[in-house]
């Protein structure tokens, strides 16, 4: 199942859901704000939101900036 | 002495807003908001890479500061009202600084989409410090449009070279007086600092200079510092400047007068 994480072409396993997906790196799962398509999931979500085909996910964290 | 700033409905003590971008790691940056009083603090919003272990910036700001998230990146107002919606939802984002750029080399700020975003998102009900290039019209714009507060760059962003705008800001100090003018960016030293509060500034914001130094919270205390003695002088009103002399020992009664 093909979808897009932070603009790129990502292939996935058939009912990855969001808490999975945010987990698969190293990064503190604390900091990632996640968008799915147009609107923010909150992490208590993340579990219970399983991805389709064409999904269009974005995460993204705040960091320093002036 | 009893000088609040006001912005959006909520006081500040300090008058020196400070940038959280550039520290050389998290713990300096922490020290140097503790160092400088500042009570509001901005940061931006990023993409991020699930293989990087970076530590969460958030966990490094003292409670009780108030967060401006900026719209750094936007290259128009539709990415910017975006970042702004992505922040609030997250749950950080009532307070958004406007920055919209799409020139990279001198990261000089669109006006007239920074006044399309600030209409947009104060309408929403955000808290909206517009980043702008000082312009009396576009200020007046802003003001219109909702802005909290109005942010004229005092030069060019991280290029440390002080007030090059000076008489354009001093217009907007004279004439928008609805709103706080706060001289974001560009400001190099302390004393750039305290000469933008001397001229009637309500607040001043820096990053770079900060970040940049070799110890981040002495001169982040520093600045500080700038900002509260440039803002008593104003208060206590200056002096003219004048062509010739004035004695300031009395002319009269010499010793050797025949």
């Amino acid at each position: 199942m093909k979808i897009t994480v932070n603009g790129k072409a990502v292939e996935t396993t058939e009912g990855m859901d969001l808490h999975r997906l945010v987990h698969s790196g190293k990064a503190d799962p604390g900091r990632v704000i996640l968008v799915l398509n147009d609107g923010v999931v909150k992490s208590d979500r993340w579990s219970l939101t399983v991805l389709s085909e064409g999904d269009r996910v974005e995460l993204v964290s705040f960091v320093g900036g002036g | 002495m009893d000088d609040k700033l006001i912005v959006g409905g909520r006081e500040f003590g300090s008058r020196f807003f400070l940038g959280t971008g550039k520290f050389g790691d998290k713990e300096a940056m922490r020290k140097a908001i503790v160092s400088s009083g500042s009570q509001l603090v901005t940061v931006a919003l990023r993409r991020i890479d699930l293989d990087e272990t970076d530590e969460n910036i958030l966990s490094f700001i003292p409670d009780g500061t108030t967060i401006m998230v900026n719209t750094s990146g936007a290259r128009n107002a539709a990415e910017a009202v975006r970042i702004a919606h992505i922040a609030r939802e997250a749950g950080y984002g009532d307070w958004i600084k406007i920055e919209v750029i799409s020139d990279s080399r001198y990261l000089l700020p669109d006006n007239q989409e920074t006044i399309k975003a600030t209409r947009i998102l104060s309408g929403e009900g955000f808290v909206v410090l517009p980043y702008m290039h000082p312009d009396l019209y576009v200020a007046k714009a802003l003001v219109d449009a909702g802005a909290a507060a109005v942010m004229p760059l005092g030069s060019l962003i991280g290029s440390n070279q002080g007030l090059k705008m000076r008489t354009l800001i001093e217009v907007l100090i004279e004439e928008i007086v609805e709103v706080p003018i706060v001289v974001d960016a560009g400001i190099g030293r302390p004393s750039q600092a305290a000469e933008a509060m001397e001229m009637g500034a309500d607040a001043v914001l820096a990053n770079t200079a900060v970040a940049d130094a070799e110890d981040p919270p002495l001169m982040a205390a520093a600045f500080a510092r700038g900002v509260e003695a440039g803002r008593m002088a104003y208060l206590a009103k200056m002096g003219k400047e004048r062509k010739e002399a004035a004695a300031s020992s009395p002319l009269t009664g010499f010793l050797y007068d025949e």
